[in-house]
């Protein structure tokens, strides 16, 4: 393989139903990170149908250039036209970088592509940097959290790596900035697409996705029933806040799994996180540590939450909570 | 129907800690079982056999010791169990784990491959899209539902971060399987005695015809460039007071920090 031909950080640009999702920005901002220290430009990949007016808007986030494949193939995310995509784009444009999120739709893509094009792919990255010798240093978690490993992939291009959601800062909105944006047309071979979808159902909730979230409430095992859960949500509305929940409190079946926090949930940083009954077992710490302001509630002064947490309390917080509810309240009608 | 579960032997996470003075992992006396998600597709498998007499091969890449989930497999009900075993599959990234057993799938006849979702110790999620790709078939993964019309065609229910969503697919085909869709059984006690009897065949590299370039260490992309456990953050301040006390600290701090 001829490393020297391949060049450029790409970014697969997520959309679902035409809109631009949260990770996509999220990487053109680490991306652009990474091509100032390598002096290369960022692509962007949009690939879906009647999409092609958004392209504006990731140069905007920081590519410098958009490649768009618009197809009605594309119109929704299905695993075989969207690989015959990108695959495409790979081969034609040679990226020395591409950089997929971590989504349900990242996560099963990202490995079909690197088996069809038989290079490496690094999963669930949390921090990516430019080594010595110009190769991608990409960081993730192991062993559930326990462990950080740093992966290379040296001799095969692309250098392909998933992100974790919530990790990377995506850069300020810029309309002024330039770029250039050039349509794809990929001719598909629809022989192999075997999967059809039939509905894309969308779960009710009121609730927006903690991941987004400034101020999050979080419970865990000592929060124990749903009936104190609620107290949480009252705290969580006094705050404009979201509730959310460590493992335990999923598996109880109190809190829906995409509240979850933690390795096998999602990563969050919000500017204060509450942790209320939550012990702190490393997979949890992984999904939360970089938070602003970590304030701990715990009966047992030496639960490893208190590790991490800024502000810790001592306490049973099925009492503390509706107690801090009731003064906030007060506080706030003065 | 044939089914073959692919299936990991991994280290109850859950119970792995960190030496605090070290910084590093402590393995020892850390149970080994089989990956929960794999669990799940087992059970998967076993219901499929229940409702349509399925006949079921499980599989499994690791050290000779990794014998023991298929025993457990076998306890639950599988026909058939394979060990993948060889020094050559050794250091293998994800790319080079699959390329080892879509080899030995390519032994086998199947209407569909169930993994699970991801393995407990790596979360890459990987090994499944890339053996439904070696082996050109089509994939489903975050699979919670699947429903079979007797036939050809598989309607399955797949988990998104909205939602879910309905999706139909022809056989053959790989599926990876969600822990949370399927509730593994418990294992019956006669099953395990019978299960010692039972025959492992053990594979290993001349039973794949796959290229020494493409397996173990020499096959495998990526590498490992460091690993290291991460420093652990320094502790704010605790108070241990009565709770209405508690309440006041916590009030004037996030004032202090402009957070409300």
């Amino acid at each position: 393989m001829e490393i020297s031909a391949y060049k450029d950080i790409y970014v697969f640009a997520e959309q679902r139903g035409g809109i631009i999702q949260g990770i996509a920005l999220e990487l053109l901002g680490k991306a652009r990170d990474l091509a100032q220290t390598t002096g290369q430009q960022v692509v962007a990949i949009l690939a879906g149908h009647h999409i092609s007016e958004k392209a504006r808007s990731l140069i905007a986030f920081g590519a410098d250039k958009v490649i768009v494949v618009d197809d009605p193939a594309l119109n929704e995310y299905l695993t075989e036209p969207y690989t015959q995509a990108i695959t495409h784009v790979i081969q034609q444009y040679k990226p020395a970088v591409l950089l997929i999120g971590a989504t349900t739709i990242g996560r099963d893509l990202g490995p079909r592509i690197s088996a069809r094009i038989g290079t490496g792919l690094t999963a669930d990255c949390t921090r990516l940097e430019i080594g010595e010798e110009g190769e991608l240093l990409m960081t993730r978690p192991a062993f559930g959290g326990n462990l950080m490993a740093t992966i290379v992939s040296k001799q095969h291009r692309p250098q392909m790596s998933t992100v974790r959601p919530g990790v990377m800062q995506k850069i300020d909105r810029d309309d002024s900035r330039k770029g250039e944006i050039e349509k794809l047309d990929v001719e598909f071979d629809k022989s192999k697409f075997k999967v059809r979808l039939i509905e894309n159902v969308k779960a009710k909730q009121s609730l927006k996705d903690i991941a987004e979230a400034k101020i999050l409430v979080s419970g865990g095992r000592g929060v124990n029933c749903a009936e104190n859960f609620e107290k949480l949500k009252e705290l969580a509305v006094m705050l404009g806040a979201e509730v959310s929940a460590s493992r335990a409190m999923v598996d109880a079946g109190v809190v829906p799994q995409n509240r979850q926090v933690g390795q096998t949930g999602k990563t969050v940083r919000p500017d204060l996180y509450f942790a209320c009954g939550i012990s702190g077992a490393i997979q949890h710490l992984a999904g939360m540590e970089e938070s602003g302001y970590i304030v701990a509630i715990n009966k047992d002064k030496y639960a490893p939450i208190f590790q991490v947490a800024d502000l810790g309390i001592v306490g049973d917080g099925n009492t503390i909570i509706p107690m801090l509810t009731e003064r906030l309240r007060k506080e706030m009608n003065r | 129907m044939k089914i073959i579960v692919c299936a990991k032997q991994v280290p109850d996470t859950t119970e792995i800690k960190i030496n605090p003075q070290t910084g590093t992992l402590i393995r020892e006396g850390v149970a080994s079982i089989m990956n929960p998600d794999d669990k799940g597709g087992l059970e998967l498998a076993l219901q499929l056999k229940e409702q349509y007499d399925a006949h079921i091969t499980i599989i499994t890449m690791g050290p000779p010791q990794a014998d023991a989930i298929l025993r457990e497999a076998f306890a639950l009900g599988v026909d058939r169990a394979i060990l993948l075993t060889d020094r050559k599959f050794a250091g293998a990234d994800t790319l080079a784990t699959s390329n080892a057993l879509a080899g030995a799938l390519r032994n086998l006849e199947y209407d569909l491959i169930i993994a699970g979702r991801q393995a407990i110790d790596g979360d890459t999620a990987q090994v499944g899209p890339q053996i439904a790709e070696l082996l050109d078939l089509p994939q489903v993964t975050y699979v919670e539902g699947l429903k079979y019309d007797g036939d050809k065609a598989l309607t399955i229910r797949r988990q998104t971060e909205e939602g879910y969503q309905l999706l139909e697919t022809e056989m053959p085909c790989l599926i990876t399987v969600l822990a949370s869709g399927y509730e593994a059984r418990y294992m019956p006690a006669r099953g395990i005695v019978e299960a010692y009897g039972r025959e492992v065949e053990i594979w290993g590299f001349d039973n794949i015809a796959v290229d020494e370039s493409r397996l173990g260490l020499k096959g495998s992309p990526t590498r490992v460039h460091k690993a290291f456990s991460k420093g652990v953050k320094a502790a704010g301040e605790q108070f241990e007071v009565e709770a209405d006390e508690a309440v006041g600290i916590i009030i004037s701090r996030l004032k202090q920090k402009f957070l409300i």
